[in-house]
């Protein structure tokens, strides 16, 4: 009598055949492959276009020394359009300076205490909050600016104006402190438990550990998020337009209104015959941006990789 | 700072006590349980002056949790109760304002090594510059002197300014116990230290930790039966939160215990 195991797998030769599951697999690959390199694609499509767009100022009425040396974007002048970037970068630069100087020390402090120092319920709270705050769209911002800050800057310092670098580099301070305190927060939780609990061993306080032990150890992290919070200043475009004053100017004090690289493109891009001079200018400022902010965000990512390895 | 004050009563008391047979340390009554499940219950247990103490036992026996009540480590643990009496000369440890300065006077030594992420030097100089002393010349002095008695001196000397956390594990774990020695600790702990050290490196800090006696208590937690036999002076066996049995290291071995669990464990039959 032979009795059946049903557990039992019977003994074939004939296993080696392509199933459902390898072509499942296959297919899956291939998909996921796909998803993966886009990503590659679309940066060099996004580059190659805006390039393309802007070739032919570069070709033509491109003066280097004009583009980056001159103060003066006069391109709508009837007979000598000016191309002149230099103020709108000191615009962009200056705003996002002062956005910095904002945001670090909020942002540092926020992500020591969430990190470090807040447990349970308000940490997990509070990470929230910050994750909601990063997700405020920028227009939003960008009315704050318009509708709070502009008459607060006027009454508190007694300037015709409260659409300036000042009103603009806090604004933008605001909005980029939620997304440096996140990745802050990540540099913070990466160090391992073991640092701290070694240095609290040797007798040191909660703020010397953090301040000896924990910080030197993410420092590499502190400093990417920085960085990407200076990234996300250049490209910032809404709120800047709409906090700045949006006036070509090179600024001389924090009550000076001045124009934004991004903005300016925004504002002007509408308003532009395609393919005129005009138009392959704002792509050119385009294509500097885009350069500008990939290779901070390059450094950046390094910069965080390099942690991770050491 | 510790108030080290202590009223003269039990200063009088003290002073005897530590001329007849100094306590370093003495706990009584210690109950430790993590969200109420019970850890370690100790009845009563005192480590004296410059004695290497040992403590075996299998794992969960509540080792770890009994030197982390003592330098005051649960307040990482929200979820771990101590209840007793854990005089460290003479002061309650649990009763204590500034646990920072407690720690300080209290070297540690983990399982596995902790290189801080900063430099051999700056790991060994942590400790004095947080007591204060900044002197390039003093702190270079104590630096020398606390990896040459941690058997790590002639293999860094060269190399001080480079991370400590990139050296071997049984240098880190050097480096470790020098870091501990740069405290001036008046008791040193060690928690299984020679878990990830190769077996040479263990008897280099062996032999360390027997010159290290003369200048301070030693507590040893190990699993290593043997590694207590060779160092200790008295040795206890917790066994399952319990404090079975505390003796002569001498006596344990010899098969001179009034537990017969003490005497399965020792002679390897579990565990």
């Amino acid at each position: 009598m032979l009795e059946v195991n049903p557990l039992q797998r019977p003994m074939t030769t004939d296993f080696d055949s392509r199933d459902m599951d390898w072509y499942i697999d296959k297919i899956v690959q291939f998909l996921v492959f796909v998803a993966g390199i886009s990503a590659i694609v679309f940066i060099i499509g996004i580059f190659v276009f805006i390039t393309f767009e802007g070739f032919g100022f570069l070709l033509e009425d491109f003066s280097f020394r004009e583009f980056f040396l001159s103060p003066f974007w006069e391109p709508s002048d009837e007979d000598v359009p000016e191309y002149g970037i230099l103020a709108l970068v000191a615009g962009t630069a200056s705003v996002t300076g002062l956005a910095m100087i904002v945001a670090i020390p909020f942002s540092l402090g926020a992500a020591i205490f969430i990190g470090e120092f807040a447990t349970g319920k308000l940490r997990e709270s509070l990470k929230v909050l910050v994750e909601l705050l990063a997700a405020i769209p920028s227009v939003v911002w960008g009315f704050i600016g318009l509708s709070i800050m502009n008459p607060l800057i006027i009454d508190l310092f007694d300037v015709p104006v409260g659409l300036n670098v000042l009103n603009a580099g806090v604004i933008l301070g605001l909005m980029a402190a939620p997304i440096m305190t996140s990745i802050a927060e990540d540099a913070l939780k990466a160090v391992p438990d073991r640092y701290r609990e070694a240095a609290e061993a040797l007798g040191a306080t909660r703020w010397q550990v953090i301040y000896k032990t924990v910080l030197p150890a993410a420092k590499n992290g502190l400093l990417g998020a920085v960085l990407l919070g200076v990234g996300r200043g250049f490209g910032e475009t809404m709120a800047v337009l709409m906090a700045t004053g949006h006036a070509v100017n090179i600024p001389g004090s924090l009550f000076d209104p001045v124009r934004a690289l991004t903005a300016t493109i925004a504002a002007e891009l509408g308003e532009t015959a395609v393919g005129s001079p005009h138009y392959q200018a704002l792509f050119t400022i385009g294509i500097f941006l885009f350069i500008i902010t990939f290779l901070i965000n390059l450094t950046a990512d390094l910069i965080v990789r390099g942690i991770r390895k050491g | 700072m510790v108030d080290m004050s202590i009223n003269p009563a039990t200063a009088d008391t003290l002073i005897a006590a530590i001329a007849q047979d100094p306590v370093k340390l003495g706990v009584s009554d210690l109950h430790i349980s993590y969200g109420g499940a019970p850890a370690l219950s100790i009845v009563g247990l005192t480590v004296k002056e410059h004695e290497i103490f040992g403590i075996i036992g299998p794992a969960n026996a509540g080792k770890t949790s009994f030197l982390k009540a003592l330098n005051r480590m649960d307040t990482f643990n929200p979820n771990m109760r101590v209840k007793g009496e854990i005089l460290f000369n003479g002061l309650n440890v649990r009763n204590l304002k500034n646990i920072y300065a407690l720690r300080s006077r209290i070297g540690v030594v983990f399982p596995l090594p902790v290189g801080l992420p900063l430099t051999i030097y700056e790991n060994v100089a942590l400790s004095p510059r947080l007591r204060g002393i900044n002197r390039t010349g003093d702190l270079d002095v104590i630096v020398e002197r606390c990896l040459t008695r941690a058997a790590l001196w002639d293999e860094v000397k060269d190399r001080l300014g480079s991370l400590g956390s990139l050296l071997s594990g049984g240098q880190q774990q050097r480096l470790t116990i020098a870091r501990a020695l740069s405290q001036e600790p008046d008791l040193l702990m060690l928690d299984e230290f020679s878990i990830a050290v190769d077996p040479v490196t263990t008897m280099r800090i062996e032999h360390v930790l027997k010159e290290l006696k003369q200048d301070m208590t030693i507590i040893l937690v190990t699993n290593l039966v043997q590694q207590a036999r060779r160092l200790a002076d008295r040795t206890a066996f917790f066994l399952a939160g319990e404090c079975v049995e505390i003796g002569e290291t001498e006596d344990l071995f010899s098969g001179d215990v009034k537990d017969q669990r003490t005497r399965d464990y020792v002679e390897g039959k579990f565990g």
